[in-house]
């Protein structure tokens, strides 16, 4: 039996696939998933790379396969563009709340700004996502996976991460 | 020479001097002095090749032979590399490695930041995305500069040694040609004069400002990465590198 979708249908069913790092931000809420079309009767899911060298890239179309087989569709595509470049400016509101919430401080400026402050050396220090003070120090610009940085608050005490400007 | 053929090459050199970095640079996983410089350093060296990646399956597609970013990788020897020279250096101690990192990172946040208004689309998004990762790779090489420079009389000493030893290899990087200039005239690649301008400035601050000499001029610089003449370093990082894919030509992972 074909099973009659629209892309509206496939963008909901694409909700379900999130970061396999953070599975609290969908690929939506990241700006990883770029569009969704269909052409021919075919639906194009066009995705972008985050970091250039995120493994969770691979695993995030093997669950973009994963998701719609189970569903049932086999008329799809996965399309990976690079132009024009993922930014952390793409990233939407809800998903910054979800990293808040998650324990992750979102990226705290655009992108023009952030590259601007780090020519000029100026460092500005990063809201804590548990207490929200802004007492809080740089640990190392390298984290646990390359979109992350590593934190502490001087005022809760705890080590935190942040998701970089990008 | 066609404007393909020059792209190709152009194409190469980025991505062979990102992937030789990361290759490099992969050397100290496990070995940081401090955890979290163990974790910065494979984090940059992830970097270089996720950006080796992207560059090599456009140079493949440019080429039009149908290679793969790995058949680029893996299946050229020495000679087809157009990694720059100082790429390839080998790790030393930390001041060694710190000061090749920070040389190159100056260099590519310079190369990246006009690439990133190439005529190309896929180059200028390419460097557009680059660009953010190099911006903390020279943030992080800057920093040990500065306190390994304006540190202890031992790091000072480390630091100088590291100066003088790599600064043969610093013309190498601005050593354009035909390629350079037929792609410069068609706005795809960057002008390597400015590069170096910008390059001699960042350096010349940085070094001042912690405390170390640059080198006076000498006459035996090492050059020729844009014709794949390398120094005898690169050969081994090759052995090591492709050896797995050449002996086991199916082996997936």
């Amino acid at each position: 039996m074909e099973i009659k979708l629209s892309t509206e249908n496939v963008k909901d069913l694409l909700n379900k696939v999130t970061d396999p790092e953070i599975p609290v931000l969908t690929i939506a809420d990241l700006g990883i998933l770029r569009s969704v079309v269909e052409v021919d009767g075919v639906f194009v899911i066009t995705i972008t790379p985050t970091f250039t060298g995120c493994p969770a890239m691979r695993a995030i179309e093997d669950d973009i396969n994963e998701v719609m087989k189970t569903a049932g569709v086999t008329n799809f595509k996965i399309r990976t563009v690079i132009a024009p470049a993922w930014t952390t400016d793409w990233m939407s509101e809800a998903g910054k709340r979800k990293l808040t919430e998650y324990g992750i401080a979102p990226p705290s400026s655009s992108t023009e700004d952030h590259l601007k402050a780090m020519i000029s050396g100026v460092r500005k220090p990063v809201q804590c996502p548990f207490c929200t003070s802004l007492n809080t120090k740089l640990t190392s610009a390298f984290g646990s996976t390359a979109c992350k940085a590593l934190h502490y608050c001087n005022e809760c005490r705890q080590p935190f991460e942040e998701f970089k400007c990008h | 020479m066609t404007k393909q053929e020059a792209l190709f090459e152009y194409c190469l050199r980025l991505g062979d001097t990102a992937l030789i970095s990361g290759q490099r640079i992969s050397e100290w996983c496990g070995h940081g002095p401090i955890l979290e410089e163990d974790i910065a350093m494979s984090n940059i060296a992830l970097d270089f090749i996720g950006q080796t990646r992207i560059i090599l399956t456009y140079a493949g597609q440019v080429q039009g032979k149908g290679k793969s970013e790995d058949d680029l990788a893996y299946h050229r020897d020495a000679k087809d590399f157009r990694n720059l020279l100082m790429a390839e250096q080998p790790n030393g101690d930390f001041a060694m490695t710190i000061t090749r990192q920070y040389f190159l990172s100056v260099y590519n946040f310079h190369l990246y930041s006009l690439l990133s208004k190439s005529k190309d689309e896929n180059i200028a998004a390419f460097a557009a995305k680059t660009l953010k990762e190099v911006a903390y790779h020279l943030r992080h090489s800057a920093d040990w500069v500065l306190r390994l420079g304006d540190g202890t009389a031992e790091s000072k000493k480390r630091m100088q040694a590291a100066l003088d030893e790599l600064w043969l290899y610093v013309e190498d990087m601005f050593d354009a040609d035909e390629v350079d200039e037929m792609l410069l005239k068609e706005g795809i690649a960057a002008d390597m004069k400015a590069v170096k301008a910008l390059w001699e400035k960042s350096v010349n601050e940085l070094l001042t400002r912690s405390g170390l000499v640059i080198p006076p001029t000498i006459n035996h610089l090492r050059k020729g990465s844009r014709k794949g003449n390398h120094t005898e370093n690169l050969g081994y990082i090759l052995a090591e590198m492709q050896f797995l894919p050449r002996a086991y030509p199916d082996a997936i992972w």
